[in-house]
């Protein structure tokens, strides 16, 4: 009972801490506005994302289109509210994927070490040395374009990521006295691994999911705006780009939009995983 | 040392033997037939059974996977599927311009980062190191590919003062080459400029925090002579080894540069193989940047065993 209270006046004064710098504010006030957009897109859009209407063709930035329209003259700014749940599922799925299968490993390859674990991290350093771009443009190319497996070729490349945080974390959290306790009560290993042990580790994972969802959100833009993304005509940010890089000298406005609506959602969650270390980092606290 | 560079060695090449096996996985996550992927569906059986050839599938995959490291090592990285032209053709022709972009985001976020990051370090918690690490934020979070379209929107299209896109040689002209370079080098070296001013900043307090340096103020040394003597140097063991990562990740991440400028390198080598479902030039492209970063990260590891004695004898 006493160490609930205590679990709870640490979460509550860690939120508080959060809470008081203003950039980690400003970064989860955007991450929060961004999920409400992505919620409400078919009502807050005013015009219809796909519509097309080729006589209003590259119009600039007026008071019914506000970002302007792009070629086939849609309506950029209702295209931008739509893109926006593209770049989260994305962004949150592929940290999802590779956090479930990045701790699984780390988790397994550090409470076990030897061979198993000298296998796993060495696989992990292999995908590691990849440039995470060029790694997810080769899933990609291989198992296609579509939201699922850009999930997936993204999540892939994050998977090491998360091993090595985990890894770490689990080679000091093994040699803890309470976790040798548990262990000499006979618990079984799986419980131990995934009841006590991983439970103690993850708090870094936390910091580290954050920052590599901003990466996540580059990284689907890119592939996006590379072609093997998320398929047209579903708005997603990066084909936005892609589509008004042809015309930036005449119709700025369509890929300077999007691109700003990428810069803010990588810059809130940049924010928001920069102070989480600042909270959760023992040593910062310290 | 020798030791140490044997033990390094045996590890890059363990690390190569994984990294050959999710290379060579590309072709075979294809979902169905890698052939008719490429090919398309209409495609007649004998188009089916020149592409099978060319991609080795009549064979077992554990034969196909031998032969094809086998003609790697001897130095044979397959043809291209749209071109015929051999890979280590293309390669020879688009290496050194993915090489030349890296070493110029290299060079401004080593010449702009570390002195930034050494003022963020001396004036700590001011207005001046508020200003930088809001820098830092910004130059973190911003997408190199909008960051792209910006100077173009800005130096190419209103001020007219660079190329859009496309490459003068070196050869030719080391001014034409300067200016077609200057933009691409800020796309790619912005984000690695802000990592390297944010490690030194970083690096320094910690550093000016010990004991030794406490010691070097007592005796009444003058700030500068404390930085430039005493804490700069040990500061800069960390930095050097960002520097060297993040120049292997940046060589590998020029594909999207190279696409917005036009730079034939090998990224926009492979981002066009994709489009054209050449999975020669994919898989055998993906290999080259990966063992070119592999070989980065060896050489960045040698030189920080040789700056810093301790990780020798770990």
């Amino acid at each position: 009972m006493d160490n609930d209270k205590k679990t709870s006046a640490d979460s509550n004064r860690s939120l508080k801490r959060f809470l008081r710098n203003k950039f980690n504010l400003i970064g989860g006030i955007i991450i929060l506005l961004f999920l409400l957009i992505s919620i409400f897109a078919p009502v807050i859009s005013p015009h219809p994302p796909n519509q097309v209407n080729l006589k209003m063709s590259l119009q600039p930035p007026s008071k019914t289109n506000f970002f302007g329209t792009d070629s086939l003259g849609r309506d950029v700014f209702s295209r931008i509210i739509h893109g926006c749940s593209a770049s989260l599922i994305v962004g949150l799925g592929s940290v999802g994927f590779s956090l479930v299968v990045g701790s699984f490993l780390g988790v397994i390859a550090g409470y076990f070490k030897g061979s198993i674990g000298i296998v796993i991290m060495r696989f992990m350093d292999a995908l590691w040395s990849f440039p995470s771009i060029i790694l997810a443009l080769g899933i990609a190319a291989s198992i296609g374009p579509g939201i699922k497996n850009i999930i997936i070729a993204i999540g892939i490349t994050f998977i090491p990521g998360f091993a090595r945080v985990i890894y770490s974390q689990v080679l000091i959290v093994r040699e803890e006295v309470y976790i040798k306790a548990i262990k000499s009560l006979g618990t079984k290993t799986s419980r131990l691994i995934f009841w006590h042990v991983l439970p103690n580790s993850i708090t870094p994972v936390i910091v580290y999911s954050s920052l590599m969802a901003a990466q996540a959100v580059i990284a689907e833009a890119g592939l996006s705006f590379l072609g093997i993304g998320v398929i047209p005509p579903r708005a997603a940010w990066g084909n936005m780009l892609r589509d008004g890089y042809i015309y930036l000298g005449v119709a700025p406005w369509v890929s300077l939009f999007p691109g700003a609506a990428i810069f803010l959602l990588v810059l809130a969650f940049n924010f928001v995983g920069d102070g989480l270390r600042d909270v959760l980092d023992v040593r910062m606290t310290q | 040392m020798i030791k140490f560079l044997g033990q390094r060695i045996f590890q890059m090449i363990l690390v190569l033997f994984f990294v050959s096996i999710v290379v060579y996985s590309l072709i075979i996550i294809i979902p169905g037939d890698a052939a008719t992927a490429v090919v398309g569906a209409d495609a007649s059986e004998e188009q089916l059974m020149i592409v099978r050839e060319q991609l080795g599938l009549n064979e077992p995959v554990f034969v196909r996977y031998v032969k094809w490291v086998g003609n790697m090592l001897k130095g044979d990285f397959g043809r291209s599927m749209t071109t015929n032209h051999r890979v280590t053709t293309l390669v020879s022709i688009r290496f050194p311009i993915t090489m030349q972009l890296t070493l110029c985001g290299m060079v401004l976020a080593v010449s702009i980062g570390i002195p930034l990051g050494i003022i963020a370090a001396k004036k700590n918690n001011s207005f001046t190191d508020m200003v930088l690490r809001a820098i830092t934020s910004l130059g973190m979070s911003l997408p190199n590919f909008w960051l792209g379209l910006l100077l173009i929107l800005f130096f190419s299209l209103k001020l007219g003062w660079f190329a859009p896109s496309g490459l003068i040689p070196i050869k030719q002209s080391f001014f034409g080459w300067m200016s077609t370079m200057i933009l691409p080098a800020l796309t790619i070296g912005t984000r690695f400029t802000a990592v390297v001013l944010r490690q030194t900043r970083s690096a320094l307090l910690e550093v000016l925090r010990s004991d030794y340096i406490r010691t070097a103020k007592a005796k009444g040394l003058k700030d500068i002579k404390i930085i430039r003597s005493h804490a700069l140097k040990n500061s800069l063991i960390p930095v050097v080894t960002v520097i060297g990562l993040q120049t292997g990740r940046l060589f590998g991440g020029a594909v999207i540069t190279e696409t917005i400028f036009h730079l034939p390198g090998m990224g926009s080598l492979i981002a066009t193989a994709v489009s054209q479902r050449d999975y020669v030039v994919v898989q055998s492209g993906i290999m080259i940047v990966a063992i070119t970063v592999l070989l980065i990260n060896f050489i960045v590891d040698v030189l920080y065993a040789i700056l810093d004695p301790r990780i020798r004898f770990k």
